[in-house]
């Protein structure tokens, strides 16, 4: 297992989209080097021919018949947001100018 | 009857559908409980009196107009902070959800309602369920009614310290590898972490999905039937809830008997690294099951050391995928948003703002676990172990009816101790996380006080997916043959505050 430095932490912050300080690049890329050097050992005991397990239950494809209930009205669903306009969430800009 | 909030919930259910007391009175003298002690316990986040007072008081009308009711009805309960309640804020003990109030009620909280239980308000917890010790909580700790200097357990704190301190006797936690168990084992109070799927998560804020489950907590193993019986069942809005009629747990609550049963000690969760008094009480126990009539073996499980590790890759993998859903756009915090800026930057800054130190860990573990090129030899070793640990489980439940375990190794420890040591944190659900791994059922019950500290220790049943009654059966008699000898319950020897 290979340990994680500082510069791994700050992909990882951006691929996690957390603007991390410089000095939470150095807390974090000590810690979670600890934490996966003691989480290493469940590669001792698992063998190629366990399978995985994701879920306690096997259960698969729960449908339900598609019928029209009640929902939200659009009221209730902007009301939480941080920003609307136009009755829809209004968001920062999408694309970088250019 | 004595100070109504220090009656269980079962008797004063019992006192108000007999008019003996009003459903009024019981909840004024909870929400005045709360304001004379919460100011040194901090066990909730929200109280809303006015809310919990009207559904009281349409519980008296109900009595008077002579309507059958529920087995619990007008008793006050406290909801981790985890459940959505429409118009009341629901935060998951984190910064980035403040404020916010959801528009619609966890099925959890409609099952709550129509048994006519009444809610009082939102209890405190490590943000979004991440730690044992409830420190991790945004809005601050909560502090254990033994001893005020010392953690409630995490990450449902505050609802195991509102039934230790008297502020309500029933609550409602969420377990993900310990959540409801440790935090009752610590504070001398019972909690049920029922099987995957036996209660629905609709309306849960998420930590790893395939891990998560509501249960009930109370104070006595009948309580905790009562409001587990209240809140399990089918639900179609939980697509992994379980389609098959809820085990009697009220029955097996009030059978209480272990005559006959064959009890499994599990060899590996106990021993070195547990403290003395822990292991002298859980003996303690294990001869008492023994002189009651079970039979009392040692099996192994030999995969659960193997517990921690899986699990501590399986939670954050699964935790940076729900918690990517806080990015500031639709609801909860937005951090950054001058014009200039982009989604991309907004989002970071919000979650960065928004997000607690041990909620950055995780999400940052998570996202490495997952990443191309360590999936295999992190994630998927990960759930491999998951299948061997459920095949110890699976090997053990052909000998035995139910296995046993202390709940977690330590009573208390003191606040502050472990807070930037994730290593010694996580180390407190060693012996509660192989159940969540395997998706069975589990209760903690109080055993009695370490000599060396004179705080609670906490007994652990496991029983298998679906057999939730087993847990009942057998803590229903030791918690009967405990009170017995002590002459009350545990929790009566909880300090005055």
């Amino acid at each position: 297992m290979t340990s994680i430095s500082r510069a791994d932490v700050a992909h990882l912050g951006r691929l996690a989209r957390l603007e991390l300080t410089e000095s939470e690049l150095d807390h974090y890329s000590e810690q979670l080097d600890v934490i996966l050097q003691s989480v290493a050992r469940i590669s001792e005991v698992a063998a190629d021919d366990i399978p995985p397990m994701s879920h306690p239950i096997p259960m698969v494809n729960v449908f339900r018949d598609d019928v029209v209930k009640p929902s939200l009205t659009r009221q209730e669903a902007l009301a939480a947001a941080p920003a609307t306009e136009d009755d829809r969430f209004r968001v920062p800009r999408i694309l970088d100018e250019e | 009857m004595g100070d109504l909030f220090r009656q269980n919930a079962s008797v004063l259910a019992n006192a108000i559908a007999t008019k003996e007391v009003s459903a009024v009175e019981v909840t004024q003298a909870h929400l005045d409980r709360i304001s004379a002690v919460d100011g040194k316990v901090h066990a909730f986040l929200h109280v809303n009196a006015q809310a919990a007072l009207e559904q009281a008081k349409a519980v008296d009308a109900k009595v008077a107009a002579g309507t059958t009711l529920g087995p619990l009805a007008g008793v006050p309960l406290g909801l981790k902070d985890v459940l959505a309640m429409k118009g009341e804020p629901t935060t998951a003990g984190s910064k980035i959800l403040e404020g916010w109030r959801p528009p619609y009620d966890s099925t959890v909280v409609q099952r709550l309602r129509a048994a006519d239980i009444v809610i009082l308000g939102k209890t405190n917890m490590d943000e979004f369920a991440m730690g044992s010790s409830t420190e991790h909580s945004a809005y601050g700790a909560t502090h254990n009614p033994w001893d005020l200097d010392r953690i409630p357990g995490g990450s449902g704190g505050g609802s195991a310290a509102a039934l230790a301190a008297f502020e309500a006797p029933l609550a409602i936690g969420t377990d993900t590898g310990g959540s409801i168990r440790q935090p009752a084992s610590v504070t001398g109070t019972v909690g049920v972490k029922p099987t995957y799927g036996g209660v629905s998560r609709y309306g849960q804020i998420a930590l790893a999905s395939s891990l998560d489950q509501p249960g009930p907590c109370a104070r006595t193993v009948l309580d905790t039937a009562l409001l587990h019986a209240a809140i399990a069942g089918h639900d179609p809005m939980d697509s992994t809830s379980i389609n098959a009629p809820v085990p009697d747990v009220v029955a097996a609550a009030k059978r209480a008997d272990v005559r006959g049963m064959k009890i499994g000690v599990v060899k590996e969760l106990g021993g070195e690294g547990y403290q003395a008094g822990v292991s002298q009480r859980y003996a303690e126990a294990l001869e008492i099951l023994q002189s009651l009539g079970a039979e009392v073996i040692e099996v192994s499980c030999p995969s659960f050391e193997y517990a921690l590790g899986a699990y501590y890759l399986i939670l954050p993998s699964e935790a940076s995928s729900n918690l990517a859903r806080f990015d500031g756009m639709r609801y909860g915090l937005r951090v950054g948003d001058d014009g200039n800026n982009g989604v991309e930057q907004v989002m970071s800054m919000t979650r960065e703002a928004g997000f607690g130190p041990e909620v950055k860990r995780r999400i940052m573990l998570g996202t490495y676990a997952l990443s191309s090129g360590y999936y295999d030899a992190y994630y998927g070793q990960a759930q491999k172990v998951r299948t061997l640990i459920t095949r110890d489980f699976n090997a053990a439940f052909e000998q035995v009816d139910v296995l046993v375990s202390p709940t977690a190794p330590t009573t208390a420890f003191k606040l502050g101790e472990k807070l930037d040591d994730p290593i010694a944190m996580y180390l407190n659900d060693v012996a509660t996380i192989p159940v969540n791994l395997a998706g069975i059922g589990a209760m903690s019950l109080p055993i009695g006080l370490a000599p060396e500290d004179g705080l609670p220790v906490g007994f652990q049943i496991m029983a298998p997916a679906m057999a939730d009654d087993r847990l009942y059966l057998a803590g229903g008699a030791l918690e009967a043959a405990l009170t017995d000898r002590w002459g009350h319950l545990l929790i009566e020897e909880a300090p005055e505050l």
